[in-house]
């Protein structure tokens, strides 16, 4: 634990006092020892799920090693240490199946024809995803010029105008829980709200846009708050001394100074909506073609059509279910572009010092 | 903001001591109209937030009143609704009880146990698992993970069926309620992971260090400082995480082949169905004022989440004031 420049001699005292340890290279040894035992469960007939059991029982062996060398409470620390480690092991899992699962079953399926034709007339194999592709497409950017402008103004109001007042804290709390609503309960107040004016049954695109701004304006919100809380004061500052008035410091000062982190919390708030499936389900339903009018009846979407191919393929089955671990792959790889952007923003634009 | 208001006390006070100049700054129109467009749209939250719960109320009520002739299920709205409820809560419920122990454990990971240089790594890749969309989840739960579990389901039931929550038959495809909690547990977990690590940070330093100091282990360093200091911040996480796990719709839909019933087991195949998967099956066929119907479920369903959310937000504020001096 503690170096310091001129080692004392050891001592009986010494040792006495610090106790037994295990040697440093002990723990290494083994953990190097459990990972060789996933490898090898992976390349040989026993599996990664038992090579992986096998490798956590050798693990193990660390603090069984420890109790006897060590005593008891440093046997437990090392209990503890395995079973956290084991804990981020375990959260890995999934991540990994799925991204396996997913670019296994759908990478078959991409295809140019894929891309530019959509399902209409089209029974068993071939067809494509062109329409699930416009139709997300469209649908979120609808979504994300409503949430856009509510979510940044709102920020700009609870950081520029509202400071501490109740209404601004109220706001605050209240988008906090907005966060929490169930995105098929956005999907149901869309169908609600849309009844009203085009009466029963309605399914439109630009209800799928009122659902998932519900879903992506309290994001936005708190991530631009945020962002604007990070401008430094002094900024406003100097600008009010010059007599520039307050909206034109928020316009020219504020808001340049925050466009990074902005840029990047919206495209998170992209990346969290576009792959929504069950306010679209409800509100803008399903259909084989391609439809640009977001006003104008039902429009596919990605993570619908997912849906939809693998719960009801139809006869024969393989080609729809195909296509539907296609799509996911597709909306995956959007995902995660989207992130990747986002990280990419944040790290090149922000300006120095305050990432 | 507790520089700005200083500097404009300053003006106030030097103002009236020259009492020549204006007490109040000049308003210009640009102002007005970029802070009424701000206040517009912090209001038009509002507005949502209620609009949500009155448009669901009124579409809703005709459903809740609804005659068993008048609608596609055939009963009263609360012998309707009763067991979706108890699948929805029994679902989150498992869920959260899966998740959280390693949520835990992967945040302190992350927090005090990796390499510092690991640290922000980790943590972005657990973020990865938020960005994957919940649709991928449900085909993944009911393809790759039901098909993985299903041999486990036949040993439970073999060995454990004494216990009435493995007793069984087994299903044949693995798409029980267990396995629905399992992806539901999956989903939850960054969120659960992310806010419970922002917290054990906050620990104070120097209660840190002062228990190492007294010669204690990196455990019971965690035990004795980050813990007591972070429980209400786990409980607040933990709510959260359930509110996330009690809409979520899709993987439920996918994974489970749903028969309304009440039932703790949790590997047969007659498994209950939740609020939210019941919608998404259940909608597109509905007329009328089945569709009313659906829409109450979906406000029982908001109430619960939002009477969720609204407690965990409210201890995590509570904590915000007590931990201000840090």
């Amino acid at each position: 634990m503690t170096t310091t420049l001129t080692r004392p001699a050891p001592s009986e005292l010494g040792a006495d006092l610090r106790g037994r340890r295990l040697p440093t290279w002990g723990p290494t040894t083994v953990w190097s020892l459990a990972a060789a035992t996933a490898v090898v469960g992976l390349l040989t007939p026993v599996g990664l799920a038992r090579g992986l059991v096998l490798a956590w029982f050798v693990a193990a062996l660390v603090p069984a090693w420890s109790f006897v060398v060590e005593g008891r409470r440093k046997a437990t620390d090392r209990v503890v240490t395995h079973l956290v480690a084991s804990a981020f092991v375990l959260a890995l899992i999934p991540l990994v199946s799925i991204l396996v699962a997913v670019v296994g079953k759908g990478s078959s399926a991409l295809s140019a024809e894929f891309f530019s034709y959509s399902m209409r007339n089209v029974v068993g194999e071939g067809g494509g995803i062109y329409h699930g592709i416009i139709g997300t497409l469209l649908i979120t950017a609808a979504a994300s010029v409503i949430s856009v402008p509510i979510g940044l103004f709102t920020a700009i109001y609870l950081i520029e105008y509202g400071d501490d007042s109740r209404l601004a804290s109220s706001i605050r709390f209240l988008v906090d829980v907005m966060t929490g609503i169930p995105s098929i309960v956005a999907g149901l107040f869309a169908y609600a709200l849309f009844v009203l004016f085009f009466g029963e049954g309605v399914r439109m695109g630009v209800g799928g846009s009122v659902a998932l701004s519900v879903l992506m304006i309290p994001v936005v919100v708190r991530s631009c708050e945020e962002m604007l809380k990070l401008v430094p004061n002094e900024l406003r500052e100097a600008s009010y001394a010059l007599g520039v008035p307050k909206w034109r410091t928020i316009a020219k000062v504020v808001l340049p100074t925050a466009l990074a982190g902005i840029v990047t919390g919206i495209t998170l708030a992209i990346a969290r909506v576009i792959g929504e499936t069950a306010p679209l389900l409800i509100i803008a339903g399903m259909t084989d073609s391609v439809n640009f009018n977001l006003f104008d009846g039902r429009m596919q979407t990605l993570p619908v059509f997912t849906y939809s191919a693998l719960m009801n393929p139809g006869v024969p089955a393989e080609p729809s279910i195909e296509r539907a671990w296609g799509a996911a792959l597709v909306l995956l790889l959007i995902v995660m572009a989207l992130n990747l952007v986002a990280r990419l923003v944040s790290h090149f634009f922000s300006p120095q010092g305050e990432r | 903001m507790g520089t700005r208001r200083i500097r404009e006390e300053g003006l106030r006070v030097s103002s009236t001591t020259e009492q020549t100049r204006r007490t109040a700054p000049p308003q210009r129109p640009g102002d007005r109209v970029f802070g009424g467009l701000s206040l517009g749209a912090a209001l038009l939250i509002l507005a949502t937030l209620a609009g949500v719960a009155i448009f669901l109320t009124v579409q809703g009520i005709p459903g809740i009143t609804a005659s068993p002739e008048e609608v596609k299920y055939d009963t009263t709205f609360l012998r309707y609704v009763g067991p979706l409820v108890f699948g929805t809560l029994w679902a989150a419920a498992l869920a959260l009880v899966l998740a959280a122990p390693v949520a835990i454990g992967v945040a302190l990971f992350i927090s005090h146990y990796a390499p510092r240089r690991l640290a922000q790594p980790i943590g972005y890749v657990i973020d990865l698992l938020a960005a994957v969309p919940s649709v991928v989840y449900g085909a993944w739960g009911m393809v790759t993970l039901a098909a993985a579990i299903q041999p486990v389901y036949l040993w439970l039931e073999e060995h454990l069926g004494f216990i009435p929550l493995f007793a069984g038959p087994a299903s044949a495809t693995g798409r029980t309620i267990l396995t629905a909690a399992l992806v539901l547990a999956i989903m939850i977990l960054p969120i659960m992971t992310a806010i419970c690590r922002e917290i054990f940070l906050q620990t104070p330093r120097l209660h840190e260090e002062a228990a190492l100091a007294l010669g204690a282990t990196r455990w019971e360093m965690t035990r004795m400082a980050v813990f007591p200091y972070a429980r209400s911040g786990i409980v607040s996480a933990a709510m959260l995480a359930l509110g996330r796990a009690l809409g979520e719709t899709m993987a439920v839909a996918m994974v489970l082949s749903a028969s309304g019933v009440i039932s703790l087991n949790l590997i047969s195949s007659t498994n209950p169905s939740t609020i939210a998967a019941n919608i998404a099956h259940s909608f597109k066929e509905a007329s009328g004022l089945t569709v009313n119907g659906l829409i109450a479920t979906g406000l029982v369903l908001f109430v619960i989440t939002f009477a969720v959310n609204f407690a965990a937000r409210a201890i995590v504020d509570r904590r915000k004031e007590f931990s201000g001096a840090n």
